[in-house]
């Protein structure tokens, strides 16, 4: 017997709900059903909550050294151990959390504000405007992302706004690919037609029907770009473009440990670890909210 | 003609592509008087929509469109595209064919009706909510108060269909153009819409134009028909006339396929709309005409008064 189960409470209470809460009821069922998803978010939270919290919830300064620990193994004064200079490895994650989420969120957004407007203007105008901004875009793509930031980032000069601004940059040519592809979709839309024949300008249109209709799209691109840009910014630390020490980093503390990988291969790791957690968290997160915002995934 | 709405002369759309030139529209005139239903039929590809959706500059730039259409004074065919805006939605305004996908599906639909009513009329938000629920009661949709807050999704064809026509009601049309509105719908919700769509005229004197290829549809609630063919103008007259004398043979040829009682067959008219690259030399209809002759295959007909407001094209009329 393999009927749906579906008891009377399930159905009862929809039909007293008003609309508005029985579309949240259903999301939190999609969102319930994705546990890789949740468990991404609170990951994805947890790194976010240490770097704005780290001067309250590191155990020591990211510079404070211990002369009497120094490439100490874990302990319960150091629970990750310490570096060549006797600074704890915890505080130093927790601390170098901040220079991973600023360069991922703000690279994202500025990425974002490049790409959006570029490319609603190439995707909605057309013509010759458009094939300007795609060439020019093609000829960006055709170069890794990584290589162009470091290209970018080199131009600048070393720093961590600059590192930020280099992964902006080297991130826009993508999304404005994207965005300039949706909004080509959907301006073929009947409801934009209808739009049109009910007296829309061209403003009303992008802003009321073309972006309102991508955001789903925007949103799943913006927590693919986040780990890209946190990889990115160690990817330009480790090679000193990013964060300059002694001020924290992952990428940092990376290229530090290089000199002493024989002698103590955890100075890599834990950084190592740190990286991977926090791009894979906001991974799973994008997945999650592709298949939930989705309106194809209909369970 | 004082009493005449919108007067469209010589209408010609040619839309050129680089894989050649179309000829959607032929030289192709109409009247509308205040509150009149006007039918327009004709199979698909004749050119009913194009037609139409030319009045308000709606087609793609490679449509090239001459002749013009004068509404209130203006012609509309050379306004200002400001001026243009104006008149979308505010005094002329659109019911597409497709009610599944004809709303954003990003907003709910009280915001979407509130929205034309704050732009055309200004009016403010609250103002804009009270008279949405307004107009989803006149398009007989049940519980507005509750309906306005449902996203498109939610709401069945016919229901949507029908929020499209509050929403080209919202402002008080003096013309409202109807593309195939029951199409996409069941024939019970068919019936419905058509329905709505009589009362509307009648409470509100909007004239409408309905273009359709059922001519059941035209029978029951037009006054007029212009039967349309390859761009040109077969047929026109009032609907009790062209239903009792049908003069055109392509006329008489739609009205044989419509399903009646006791026919055991229906009659289909042979062969396709011809796409055409130029205007034809001829009668568009000879190809596929029982009557036609060397006559029709090398001229054009013009359009002749046969009976008191019953105009037709043909070299060889007759029921």
């Amino acid at each position: 017997m393999s009927y749906v189960d579906v008891s009377a409470a399930d159905i009862a209470p929809a039909d007293a709900l008003s609309p508005r809460a029985r579309r949240r009821r259903l999301l939190r069922r999609r969102i319930a059903r994705r546990p890789f998803a949740v468990a991404g978010f609170f990951v994805a939270l947890a790194f976010a909550l240490a770097a704005i919290l780290a001067p309250w919830i590191a155990p020591y300064s990211a510079s404070t050294q211990d002369y009497n620990a120094i490439l100490a193994h874990a302990s319960r004064d150091h629970w990750f151990g310490t570096d060549e200079l006797g600074r704890d490895i915890l505080s130093r994650i927790i601390w170098g959390a901040r220079a991973s989420i600023v360069a991922g969120v703000l690279a994202t957004m500025l990425a974002m504000a490049i790409a959006l407007p570029i490319g609603l203007v190439a995707g909605y105008y057309r013509g010759w405007i458009d094939s300007v901004i795609s060439r020019v875009t093609d000829v960006l793509l055709a170069f890794p992302f990584l290589i162009l930031a470091v290209g970018l980032a080199v131009i600048l000069g070393p720093s961590l706004m600059n590192a930020t601004i280099a992964l902006g940059l080297g991130a826009a040519p993508g999304l404005i690919r994207v965005t300039r592809g949706e909004t080509l979709a959907l301006r073929e839309e009947d409801y934009v037609r209808a739009a049109v024949a009910n007296g829309a300008g061209d403003a009303t249109i992008l802003f009321r029907h073309i972006v309102p209709n991508m955001t789903s799209t925007l949103l799943v691109q913006i927590t693919v770009t986040i780990p890209a840009a946190i990889i990115g910014e160690a990817v330009l630390s480790f090679l000193g473009l990013g964060v300059q020490p002694p001020t924290p980093s992952w990428g940092v503390m990376l290229a530090d440990a290089q000199s002493y990988l024989s002698l103590a291969p955890r100075l890599a790791v834990y950084p190592g670890v740190a990286i991977f957690l926090c791009a894979l968290a906001y991974n799973l997160l994008g997945d999650g909210l592709r298949d939930v915002l989705d309106p194809r995934t209909t369970r | 003609m004082s009493d005449t709405l919108l007067e469209v002369r010589d209408l010609s759309v040619r839309f050129v592509t680089d894989d050649g030139a179309t000829q959607a529209v032929d030289r192709f005139s109409f009247s509308l008087a205040p509150g009149e239903v006007l039918g327009i039929v004709g199979e698909s590809g004749c050119g009913k929509s194009v037609t139409m959706m030319s009045l308000l500059r709606l087609l793609p730039e490679t449509a090239a469109v001459t002749g013009e259409a004068v509404f209130q004074g203006n012609d509309l065919l050379s306004a200002p595209p400001a001026a243009l805006r104006r008149v979308r939605g505010r005094e002329i305004s659109f019911v597409f064919q497709e009610p599944m996908t004809s709303l954003n599906p990003a907003f709910t639909v009280g915001r979407q009706i509130a929205e034309v009513l704050q732009k055309h009329l200004g009016l403010s938000r609250a103002e804009a909510r009270r008279r949405a629920i307004e107009l989803l009661d006149l398009v007989r949709i049940p519980a507005p108060e509750r309906r306005l807050d449902e996203y498109p999704h939610q709401l069945s064809g016919g229901m949507r269909q029908r929020v499209m026509i509050a929403i080209a009601l919202a402002c008080d049309p003096k013309i409202l153009i109807a593309d195939e509105p029951t199409t996409a719908l069941d024939v019970t919700i068919q019936a419905g819409i058509l329905d709505l769509m009589r009362d509307i005229r009648n409470r509100l004197g909007t004239a409408i134009v309905l273009i359709t290829h059922n001519l059941g549809v035209v029978a029951d609630i037009a006054d007029r028909v212009v039967v349309m063919y390859a761009g040109r103008k077969a047929e026109e007259a009032p609907v009790h006339e062209l239903f009792a004398h049908p003069q055109h043979p392509y006329t008489i040829g739609l009205l044989g396929a419509i399903p009646r009682r006791g026919a055991d067959r229906l009659q289909e008219i042979p062969g396709l709309v011809p796409a055409l690259a130029a205007p034809l030399p001829h009668c568009a209809f000879a190809p596929r005409c029982p009557r036609a002759d060397d006559l029709s295959r090398t001229q054009v007909p013009e359009l002749r008064e046969i009976r008191p407001a019953h105009l037709v094209a043909c070299f060889h009329p007759g029921t």
